[in-house]
């Protein structure tokens, strides 16, 4: 990854593992989880969005045209790093549940923490895509999972 | 024999006379014998859905992942306008302002309300607070849950927002509410089990008209809905997933 930074607001070349790349605008700004709220999608098997809730919108700060279609790794922050997202899908492709706590990129380059629960929606015993939900994640599972993405980068 | 038609058992109990109308309606309507068996406890009445002594149940949305996908229900209709919402409220009394603030050791008023409860324990996990680092108290009723606090003997209490809604307004007055949920797509379902398959197209169709009856208008008020809308198979599945990510 290239990093330029200007002050608060710098700008990274995300390179995402199917070898496609985007460079975004990274603001080291987090915008706090909404309390009461649960933001849900859901993608087709190969992770492009086919639905999302109005929390989904609201934090992602994208419009719900731009969601629908776009893959999922629209949300991948920097900071993130790739192994969590091997495991995530090593995990669901299986059939099983995956959690874990994510830091995600907004569209204005602000972030946002999670803890995400991600499961197959099986129908009819065929695999037709992922349900993805978050809820708000505490301040020390955010400062655990800050130090152990630290060190997997 | 008659069908067997339940009610989750969170239903208000100012609605118990509402579902027995409600019973007297389907019976009329269908042509059919149905008996109406009510439960106090979600424990007994899923150890009879298990023993297969339901046919038609107003489920709880914790337990239609077990109807549907282990039993064989399927989703015909949800109530229109009304879903699921969960209240962490504390007395108005206490220094706590934030579920954040909320310490281990706290006790917990609670119900065995299966939705409500989950949602409620996803709202304390900010404050790394899990059943292993509070007291449970779980109680009959959103009323006894209110007095807990209100008496000091609960640090925090768990509601149903209707629930908390319909408390009076002395009652609300004395609590404060740290986090109210807002889902919008948890909610309760009617359910068919396999033996109602023959009268699931009828019930749909009296239960999608009943609101522009005044009778069934009627029956609706006491029950407190205003009608129902038709659920899809894939609209229950896409309930159920969702449920199951909020399940450890």
């Amino acid at each position: 990854m290239s990093e330029e930074k200007n002050d608060n607001l710098r700008e990274e070349l995300i390179r995402y593992y199917d070898g496609a790349e985007r460079v975004a605008k990274i603001v080291d700004e987090e915008v706090p989880y909404p309390d009461g709220k649960l933001i849900v999608s859901r993608t087709d098997v190969k992770g492009f969005i086919t639905h999302v809730n109005q929390a989904f919108v609201d934090m992602s700060g994208y419009t719900r045209e731009e969601l629908i279609g776009a893959n999922h790794n629209i949300l991948r922050h920097p900071d993130m790093p790739a192994i969590a997202f091997k495991g995530l899908w090593d995990t669901v492709e299986k059939g099983e549940k995956w959690q874990g706590f994510v830091k995600n990129l907004r569209k204005d380059g602000t972030y946002y923490w999670v803890k995400a629960t991600v499961i197959p929606n099986i129908r009819n015993g065929q695999l037709l895509g992922y349900t993805s939900v978050r809820r708000k994640p505490s301040r020390s599972k955010i400062r655990e999972s800050e130090a152990l993405y630290a060190t997997l980068m | 024999m008659p069908l067997n038609l339940t009610v989750s058992p969170d239903f208000a109990p100012d609605h118990i006379s509402g579902w027995f109308y409600f019973n007297t309606y389907l019976q009329r309507k269908l042509g059919i014998p149905i008996h109406l068996e009510l439960y106090d406890s979600f424990a007994k009445q899923r150890e009879d859905i298990r023993n297969g002594k339901v046919d038609l149940i107003y489920a709880n949305p914790y337990d239609a992942s077990m109807l549907v996908r282990e039993m064989g229900f399927k989703a015909l209709t949800r109530p229109m306008q009304k879903t699921d919402e969960t209240v962490i409220a504390v007395s108005a009394q206490s220094s706590v302002n934030s579920v954040e603030e909320l310490q281990p050791g706290a006790i917990l008023a609670t119900t065995d309300d299966p939705d409500v409860h989950t949602m409620g324990m996803i709202m304390l996990e900010p404050a790394d607070l899990d059943e292993s680092n509070i007291q449970l108290k779980t109680l009959k009723n959103y009323v006894l849950v209110a007095k807990s606090l209100l008496k000091g003997e609960a640090d925090v209490g768990f509601f149903l927002k209707q629930g908390y809604d319909e408390l009076s307004t002395l009652i609300r007055s004395e609590m404060k509410v740290l986090v109210s949920s807002q889902i919008g797509v948890i909610h309760h379902v009617l359910l068919a089990g396999p033996a109602f398959a023959q009268y699931q197209e009828a019930l749909t169709s009296a239960l999608l008209t009943m609101s522009e009856d005044p009778k069934g208008r009627s029956v609706l008020q006491n029950m407190g809905l205003v009608g129902w809308e038709e659920m899809s198979e894939e609209d229950s599945e896409f309930m159920i997933d969702l449920i199951d990510t909020l399940i450890d």
